[in-house]
């Protein structure tokens, strides 16, 4: 299944292929591919063949074809919620979980005419770069079984790498979907914080924490973000700020700014070489591109870790064995309840993470870190502001490497954190990042070419997705 | 150093309890005494990907309280996440205001031991959510009941500057009495409605301060405030005057025993990591809004007292006692204003209605009883229509109408049915006189013969025959008349 989320809505439209038929081969694939990689924890098979015939009906009756999904089978992350099937945030402490309810961005997708063939891996509660954190098991990656497909959506990816689905939802707090779409040669969009409601994703750091799509397309990528995006009640960080969707008048010329410091060490010479190419066609195409200095580096990638630790610490508190999810067995009192309860169904990761993010917030540690973290957290927002004084866009790789194979960093996680590098500044600050597929894939070379916009211009970096998607 | 030169430096956490329809930060319902775990959602439940939406009524109560107690609301306020363990606290967090609260300053009047009004100056209000219930059965398990999670709570924070238990107290009662004022909490300490922490710690004569303060946790009556404080100033007296060291440390009072135990020691206090919320934005005050809310708020229960007495010119005791509810404040208004005389209302009120009714149950609904109706029954007693024995009939009377769904009669229709007016025609209680003198010949004898005490005898026997309802003047007047007539 090759086609593009906006081709499979034109077939319908015109009834050359029936929904059904679409999801058997989503379902096919899932099936073979799919289990193969093991980029799902759940498949709705049931569920979105009753859809698709359901839908079929509609289109015969020439009800809803304006849907702007119509028939297109997607696939969501399982760190968000859905009312139908379990979701387990990849986590052993939800395994058994059902939620009462469905996320918002869900909801608008099937409201919108998608229908819904699974629940995506991940790395435990959205916490991992190489999709090998999973109660579930490590997804593989499309481009090659040996390579971490990223992460944490690691299965969304994959499952869009390997065309299974034309599109999927991830959620990106560091990096979880422009890293992984990096990594499995797709493209990935973090919209702008607050564009997308996170009603029904279960939080990892509220304050970075968004929804966005994964797709083949830049156009897909559209398609999604028209969907998904806009305020929510549920939400008071979501609201209704971004520009209109339009397309930029025939021959708009962008003015780049590219980051200096991205293209070096410790960035790989063959992912700057990528992204450099990339440059040369866009100024071949008559953009400008300018070389600007962002060395907020390390001090941002430290910045990201103790916020993102801090505030997921809190956010996985809930997970304590009273109410729902996993219950220690035989325990005698309050204390051993909680201790054995977290300690037997978290994972190693999540665990390192909220004791990090614990002592950052600890009396006496405080402002040596949470509070030095948000600081530096403004400098970079500051950074990124002055940068746009100047061009319209930010570009840099998506990861400082290719895809690293799987097990590289198992005894070494701060080496992986590193992976993040270039994905949390954007996360920092709060701005629309997409990740376009540049490399090679025949050289085993998937390489993201990361373009980074102002809040709120999320079409516009879609259109930029467009272009360089255009001259590939 | 003798103890009793060591007083005490007081303040107060008070948690009230706002009655808004709904939770705090979530479309439940926010009401008492419903099936345990009824009232919940994802979102006071704290499941994966819920999350806060702030009810706009409870900012809105919290600023009437500031507003009402002469703070500052906040242009820009912040909620924080205070962090602990515990399982009536469904996210692992509480989310409240901390560095950033939405009141500061402002003042509660009180009324102190003398009897005057005095001030203490609080230090800050701001908004949390109330935790959920733990219940514990008698067979050692313990349930949690999540309906209050979630429930929206004004904190109301004095500054330590109360020297005495007793006024500790006061300034609970009044507070509370202000919410009620206000009508944005109930105030019922049973039901949990108003909540009280206490921090104490002692200054010396030479006006230092004792190195520590300890806290007393959940004093949940106005007896527990002023015994658990008592005690505890005690103790630490006690030892400031041995010239040992206050231990910082969490208390609770046990209610049964009386007795003041240690919750934690400082080494034991938590570390709640707080941090801003990030899942809702900076809570931003319109200044027109504020306006809206507050543009209206009554008078608090002293200002209101001295405007009863610049109106009615009546005692300052019947004013404290008239306004101790706004309701009954009105009441007593509407009924003065109608009255012929002013002081007698207000004693009719205090002394005779107030011990029939409970204010605050909706009894002083001004449909049950109209309120012309009581100032015309008062008018009736200093007229000498009516004793107060028969107004108290009718009284009861019109309260049975109103209690029961019936429509209360007037006054002057109860009295003429009961037939309760008083019987101030010569001729008709000469009549009873006459019957009552003939009925008894041996006291007549007796008393004719000197024994001058039967007299009230003969007023009780002529009350009896009227039902109570005969003129005692004149009543005396006709006995004395016929008794020495007879003996000429």
């Amino acid at each position: 299944m090759n086609d593009s989320a906006t081709q499979i809505v034109q077939q319908v439209r015109e009834r050359t292929i029936s929904v059904s038929e679409v999801v058997e081969q989503s379902l096919t694939r899932i099936a073979g591919e799919g289990a193969r990689l093991n980029a799902f924890i759940t498949t709705c098979e049931e569920l979105s063949r009753r859809r698709a015939w359901q839908i079929d009906q509609e289109v015969a009756a020439g009800i809803g074809l304006d849907r702007p999904l119509l028939g297109v089978p997607v696939a969501v992350k399982d760190n968000i919620c859905v009312a139908s099937a379990p979701t387990t945030c990849g986590s052993q402490m939800l395994a058994d979980w059902m939620p009462p309810y469905t996320a918002m961005t869900v909801r608008r997708m099937l409201a919108a005419g998608a229908i819904l063939v699974g629940k995506t891996n991940l790395d435990e509660f959205g916490m991992g770069s190489s999709g090998e954190y999973s109660r579930f098991g490590p997804t593989l990656n499309p481009v090659q079984d040996e390579l971490s497909p990223g992460g944490s959506s690691s299965g969304s990816a994959a499952a869009v790498g390997a065309g299974m689905v034309p599109l999927a939802l991830g959620s990106d707090t560091g990096g979880s979907i422009r890293q992984p779409a990096s990594f499995c040669d797709v493209m990935g969009f973090r919209p702008t914080y607050g564009a997308v409601s996170r009603y029904g994703l279960a939080a990892f750091a509220s304050s970075m924490d968004q929804v966005g799509p994964l797709a083949r397309t830049a156009n897909d990528l559209r398609l999604a973000l028209e969907v998904i995006a806009g305020s929510d009640e549920n939400d008071m960080t979501a609201v209704a700020g971004l520009e209109a969707p339009q397309r930029a008048a025939e021959g708009a010329r962008y003015e780049f700014a590219v980051v200096k410091e991205s293209l070096e060490a410790p960035v790989t010479e063959s992912v700057a070489a990528v992204v450099k190419a990339a440059l040369a066609r866009l100024v071949a195409a008559g953009h400008r591109v300018e070389e600007v200095s962002l060395p907020f580096g390390e001090d941002a990638l430290a910045a990201y870790y103790l916020i993102a630790a801090a505030e997921a610490s809190s956010n996985l508190a809930r997970y304590d064995g009273v109410r729902y999810g996993y219950r220690a067995e035989r325990v005698e009192t309050l204390l051993e309840m909680y201790e054995r309860s977290r300690g037997e169904a978290l994972g190693d990761e999540v665990k390192r993470r909220i004791l990090l993010g614990t002592h950052a917030l600890s009396a006496g540690y405080v402002d040596e870190f949470y509070n030095r973290a948000t600081a530096a957290r403004q400098r970079a927002a500051e950074q990124f502001r002055s940068v746009f004084e100047q061009a319209d866009f930010v570009v840099m790789p998506t990861a400082p490497s290719e895809p690293f194979r799987r097990g590289e960093y198992a005894e070494d996680p701060s080496a992986m954190y590193a992976a993040d590098l270039l994905t949390v500044p954007a996360s920092l600050a709060g701005l629309p990042a997409v990740s376009v597929p540049f490399g090679s894939r025949d050289e085993n070379l998937p390489v993201g070419v990361q373009v980074i916009g102002q809040r709120w211009e999320d079409y516009r970096v879609l259109e930029v997705a467009q272009i360089l998607e255009d001259l590939r | 150093m003798s103890a009793s030169e060591l007083q005490p430096v007081i303040g107060l956490e008070i948690h009230a309890q706002l009655a808004t329809e709904s939770k705090i930060f979530c479309g439940c319902a926010n009401s008492y005494g419903q099936p345990p775990n009824s009232v919940t959602c994802p979102v006071c439940l704290g499941l994966p990907g819920a999350l806060p939406v702030l009810n706009e009524a409870a900012v809105r109560l919290a600023a009437q309280v500031i507003v009402a107690f002469g703070g500052m609301v906040a242009e820009r306020s912040a909620f924080a996440r205070k962090n602990y363990f515990y399982p009536d606290l469904p996210k692992g967090y509480q989310i409240t205001q901390y560095d950033r609260p939405l009141g500061t300053g402002g003042e509660v009047a009180y009324v102190d031991e003398d009897g005057d009004w005095r001030c203490c100056r609080l230090q800050r209000v701001h908004l949390e959510e109330d935790a959920g219930k733990l219940l514990h059965d008698a067979t050692h398990k313990t349930k949690v009941d999540y309906n209050r999670c979630g429930a929206p709570l004004a904190e109301i924070v004095t500054e330590p500057e109360l020297a005495s238990p007793q006024a500790a107290a006061s300034v609970v009662r009044s507070i509370r009495q202000a919410l009620r004022y206000l009508d944005v909490c109930e105030g019922d300490m049973e039901k949990g409605q108003l909540r009280c922490d206490a921090n104490i710690s002692i200054r010396r004569p030479d006006g230092t301060l004792s190195a520590n303060r300890t806290e007393v946790k959940n004093l949940n009556s106005f007896k527990a405030i002023e015994r658990a404080l008592q005690r505890e100033m005690e103790r630490q007296r006690g030892l400031v005057a041995a010239g040992e060291t206050v231990e910082q440390a969490t208390l609770y009072y046990d209610e049964r025993s009386g007795e003041v135990g240690t919750m934690r020691t400082k080494e034991q206090a938590p570390d709640y990591r707080y941090f801003p919320e990030p899942d809702i934005p900076e809570l931003v005050v319109d200044e027109r809004w504020l306006w809206e809310v507050t543009q209206d708020l009554p008078l608090l229960p002293r200002d209101r007292e001295r405007q009863m007495s610049r109106l009615f010119g009546i005692r300052d005791y019947d004013c404290r006692v008239l306004c101790a509810e706004r309701v009954l404040a009105n009441y007593a208004e509407r009924v003065m204003e109608r009255a012929r005389d002013s002081q007698a209302a207000a004693n009719w009120l205090s002394n005779v209605l107030l011990a029939e009714v409970e204010i605050g149950r909706g009894e002083l609904d001004p449909i049950g009883i109209p309120p012309d109706y009581i100032a015309h029954l008062v008018d009736a007693v200093t007229a000498g229509e009516v004793s107060n024995a028969g107004a108290r009939q009718v009284l009861a009377e019109m309260l049975s109408a109103s209690r029961s769904g019936r429509r209360v009669e007037s006054p002057e229709r109860v009295i003429d049915r009961l037939r309760l007016a008083v019987i101030d025609s010569e001729e008709e209680l000469l009549r009873v006189v006459e019957t009552v003198i003939e009925a008894h010949p041996e006291q007549v004898a007796l008393y004719r013969r000197g024994k001058a005490a039967l007299f009230t005898f003969f007023v009780g026997q002529v009350m009896a025959a009227t039902k109570g309802r005969a003129d005692v003047q004149l009543t005396r007047r006709l006995l004395e008349q016929r008794l020495n007539e007879e003996e000429k």
